[in-house]
């Protein structure tokens, strides 16, 4: 071989080579070298997001199988498929191609299914996610952008969500579409010419599945996919929010880079995302549309409900008190027009506002990379808690029939205790979360000042017990600790600071030899548990070896 | 109008009667002729009228009694055994609620006179009847009696009073049309038994049963004597061809398997936003815990 013939550090495998020629053309070794070397931060709670994004690509992938076999007509047909109990039925074509979707078409029940659990799990994961968000101030300055895009998103996949609902045209869809008809109606002046220029007409027309379908399978995802296109970016551009800990400042990323070793754990994340979609898809029923029968305006079945994610518009509605307005001129405000339309309107927009009203009230203007425990922050958390109560509450009522049913409590004592749980639990709430977090606050200061709780009594020459406790750090003269409460977790057990023998290895099952690895534990001193300490907390102690663990250096 | 409505005569339509009768009677011109031959007709009209009355009402007992689906033949008796047993059943477990005479005892249980024997197959056959407690609804539980007891009473509460009767077995089968008994359902049923007979919650405590446990006979006599806070459904609404559809597709539905999985109990959003929650949601928390610890 000519080895002379090559520049120092040219490829020289015939993968390398190929890399190379690519490069040569198109110049990416440089922005690729960047993005793989990008470091995501450790913590688990980074990884929500992604399950919403991974649930998204399982929603595209079944929702197109799903078009090549739907029909969004409501041409009347007559029904003659496999399915006996609606044979000779007359519904729409749309009805009608869903159920050959699901008896007839290989595979097409459990892409239904499949799709329906990965829409519920989308919504589901994009709440948590945002929570997250929430409550370690991850939206402050300078990320205010992408808590306004992904609040669109969130919004957005409520709407995907109930128009996909609304496509099967079943009953319950029907049931459905009727109330978000009588919503649109609702609205003051404008409801009766919006109502006509959705539906092209009235109830239920003959146009609505077709262009609820357009909407569904192109419109709302495009802007979706964009979105979180345009999330993703600004994320990588403004890098990752990081919890503090040792080493981690306001000024860099602690954690994994992109290659090898965050890809392979967000490759694996996708798989048990879509291994849990799909053993639901495969295991547990939903939405059997084939039970529910042909959408007809002049039925209505018990215990219709809307998805899990607008069920809180369902519960404001049957809290709300049945006050129409009317006003002068024959002109009425009815009463659905509160709960399904101003009350989501002011929620979203506090929603997306909060980052500018903390800014406003709080007049902390500055970047923030680093995120805050939420003890630390005790309004937001309370604010949180309390507006979570409150969304709860509302879910509950949005199932109250199904409740008071399967629980036999009276409808009517569901009704009000959500009604007046509305208006009380959420101040309680505040006051119960404000104070954990103080008490949690109290007890961080109590470790780092007095040491942690060996659960060691002794007992003095004079007779007195005491417990002995560990210090964290230098102690002054009175035995008092030195070290500043840095808003990253404090150990509060011993073997959290080395006390115990370190945990055995091995997620099912050990993986090593318990007896080795105390041996091996004896022979190196550890940490800053001394010889005595160690003899002290590991007499009679069972380990506590195995449980996942706050983060450590 | 009524021509037996002897309040009729006051009516202002009288008027052009007593001109017509004057000008049938010329000669009797004295007012008080007039007055008394119409005093006279008009009593004669209400005798006619009475009789004619009394007539139509024979006429169409006697028409009911040969032409509607009678059931002479079951109706027991004083000494008739089966009555004679009912009746003592009926003191041992009924009496205190539904008094001596079938009469009811207010703010304890309603009279019985008339509901017929179909009321009484229902309530006594699902265990409803004897009640355990005064409550918003009566549950249903264990069947307290033998079907022979419950034959008797249901004879019994028929022979004093009538009422729709028990129907016979071909008659309450499930062997109607299953299409056509599904879109009766959705139409008459769902929206209180929910989509397949799961049942469902009414006002203040009171709710509509699952219809898992309930069988072809059950089914019929609830919809002939519309029990609790169910409607009558009686032969004129749904015909017994029609009953006979909504007992099938009940039954057809019931027994048959969920071909999605696990049916979580065919309710819709309300289980399926827990399972997301509680098995889904979960399970993903607990998959990136576990990738998080081995970070």
């Amino acid at each position: 071989m000519a080895r002379t013939a090559t520049a120092p550090g040219a490829p020289t495998t015939r993968l390398g080579k190929a890399a190379h020629e690519i490069d040569d053309r198109l110049i990416v070794a440089g922005p690729l070298r960047r993005t793989l070397n990008k470091v995501f931060p450790d913590h688990w709670s980074f990884l929500l997001g992604e399950i919403a994004m991974y649930a998204f690509i399982v929603l595209l992938l079944s929702g197109t199988y799903l078009t090549f076999f739907f029909d969004p007509s409501m041409r009347e047909v007559t029904y003659e498929g496999s399915y006996a109990p609606l044979r000779g039925v007359e519904m729409s074509a749309a009805y009608d191609s869903a159920l050959d979707l699901s008896f007839d078409v290989r595979g097409g029940l459990f892409m239904r299914q499949v799709h329906h659990w990965a829409a519920l799990l989308f919504v589901a994961a994009i709440i948590v996610h945002l929570l997250r968000i929430f409550f370690t101030g991850a939206f402050r300055r300078p990320r205010e952008t992408n808590w306004l895009i992904g609040v669109t998103l969130m919004v957005l996949a409520l709407l995907e969500g109930a128009t996909g609902y609304t496509l099967p045209d079943d009953l319950l869809s029907g049931t459905g579409l009727r109330i978000i008809s009588a919503i649109i109606l609702a609205i003051p002046v404008l409801g009766t010419w919006a109502h006509f220029a959705v539906f092209g007409g009235d109830f239920p027309g003959e146009l609505i599945i077709g262009r609820f379908y357009i909407v569904h399978v192109l419109l709302i995802p495009a802007i979706l996919l964009a979105l979180i296109a345009v999330h993703l970016l600004i994320l990588v551009k403004q890098k990752h929010t990081q919890f503090p800990g040792p080493g981690r400042t306001e000024h860099n990323v602690v954690g994994n880079r992109l290659f090898p070793t965050f890809a392979a754990k967000a490759g694996g994340l996708f798989f048990i995302v879509f291994g849990v979609i799909a053993a639901l898809g495969g295991l547990v029923q939903i939405n059997p549309i084939w039970l529910w029968g042909p959408y007809n305006p002049a039925q209505v079945s018990a215990a219709s409900q809307p998805d899990w994610y607008i069920m809180f518009l369902d519960g404001s509605t049957r809290l709300f008190p049945a006050w129409d307005i009317n006003l002068p001129g024959n002109y009425t405000i009815p009463a659905l027009f509160w709960p399904t339309l101003v009350l989501p309107g002011i929620l979203f927009t506090l929603l997306a506002l909060y980052p500018m009203i903390e800014r406003k009230l709080t007049g902390d203007t500055a970047s923030h990379h680093l995120l805050q425990r939420p003890r630390d922050v005790p309004v937001r958390t309370s604010l949180g808690a309390m507006a979570l109560t409150f969304y709860l509450l509302l879910i509950i009522s949005g199932g109250n029939d199904v409740l008071a049913d399967k629980f036999s409590i009276s409808l009517n004592a569901m009704t009000w205790v959500g009604r007046l749980g509305l208006i009380v639990l959420p101040p309680l709430a505040y006051a119960f979360t404000y104070r954990v977090c103080l008490g949690l606050q109290k007890h961080d200061r109590e470790v780092l000042e007095h040491g942690i709780e060996t659960g060691v009594i002794r007992r003095l020459p004079h007779g007195e017990f005491i417990e002995v406790h560990q210090p964290l750090g230098p102690v002054d003269e009175h035995g008092h600790g030195q070290l500043a409460y840095g808003g990253a977790p404090v150990p509060k057990r011993m073997n959290q600071i080395g006390g115990a023998r370190r945990a055995i290895r091995g997620f099912f099952t050990p993986i090593e030899e318990p007896a080795q690895v105390e041996l091996e534990q004896q022979r190196e001193e550890r940490g800053v548990a001394s010889a005595e300490a160690r003899e002290l907390t590991g007499s009679g102690r069972p380990s506590e070896g195995g449980k996942p663990q706050e983060p450590r250096d | 109008m009524s021509t037996t409505n002897p309040q009729s005569d006051a009516q202002p339509d009288d008027v052009p009667r007593r001109a017509r009768s004057r000008r049938t009677r010329p000669t009797e011109g004295t007012p008080a002729a007039a007055a008394r031959s119409r005093r006279l007709s008009k009593a004669r009209r209400r005798v006619a009228n009475v009789a004619g009355l009394m007539a139509a009402l024979v006429l169409t007992g006697a028409l009911y009694s040969t032409l509607a689906p009678a059931h002479a033949d079951e109706v027991g008796a004083a000494g008739d055994p089966d009555y004679d047993a009912g009746q003592e059943i009926y003191e041992n477990s009924c009496i205190s609620c539904h008094g001596s005479n079938l009469e009811g005892v207010d703010g304890r249980g309603p009279s019985l006179i008339g509901v017929g024997g179909a009321a009484v197959y229902f309530q006594v056959h699902t265990g409803r009847m004897p009640l355990v407690r005064q409550g918003e609804q009566a549950a249903d539980k264990p069947v307290v009696f033998s079907d022979e007891e419950i034959d008797q009473l249901v004879t019994y509460v028929q022979a004093n009073g009538g009422g729709p009767a028990v129907p016979s077995d071909e008659v309450a089968s499930s062997d109607g049309d299953l299409a056509l008994g599904g879109e009766l359902f959705r139409l008459n049923c769902a929206s209180c038994h929910n989509f397949v007979g799961e049942g469902g919650a009414l006002s203040s405590g009171k709710y509509a049963p699952s219809l898992h446990n309930a069988d072809d006979l059950e089914i019929y006599t609830a919809m002939l004597s519309g029990p609790e806070n169910m409607p009558v459904f009686g032969d004129n609404q749904l015909s017994p061809e029609e009953k006979r559809a909504i007992i099938n597709y009940i039954q057809t539905v019931k027994e048959m398997p969920d071909p999605g999985g696990a049916g979580i109990g065919r309710t819709g959003p309300v289980a399926e936003g827990l399972v997301i929650w509680l098995v889904g949601m979960s399970a993903l928390m607990f998959g990136i815990f576990w990738m998080g610890s081995k970070a």
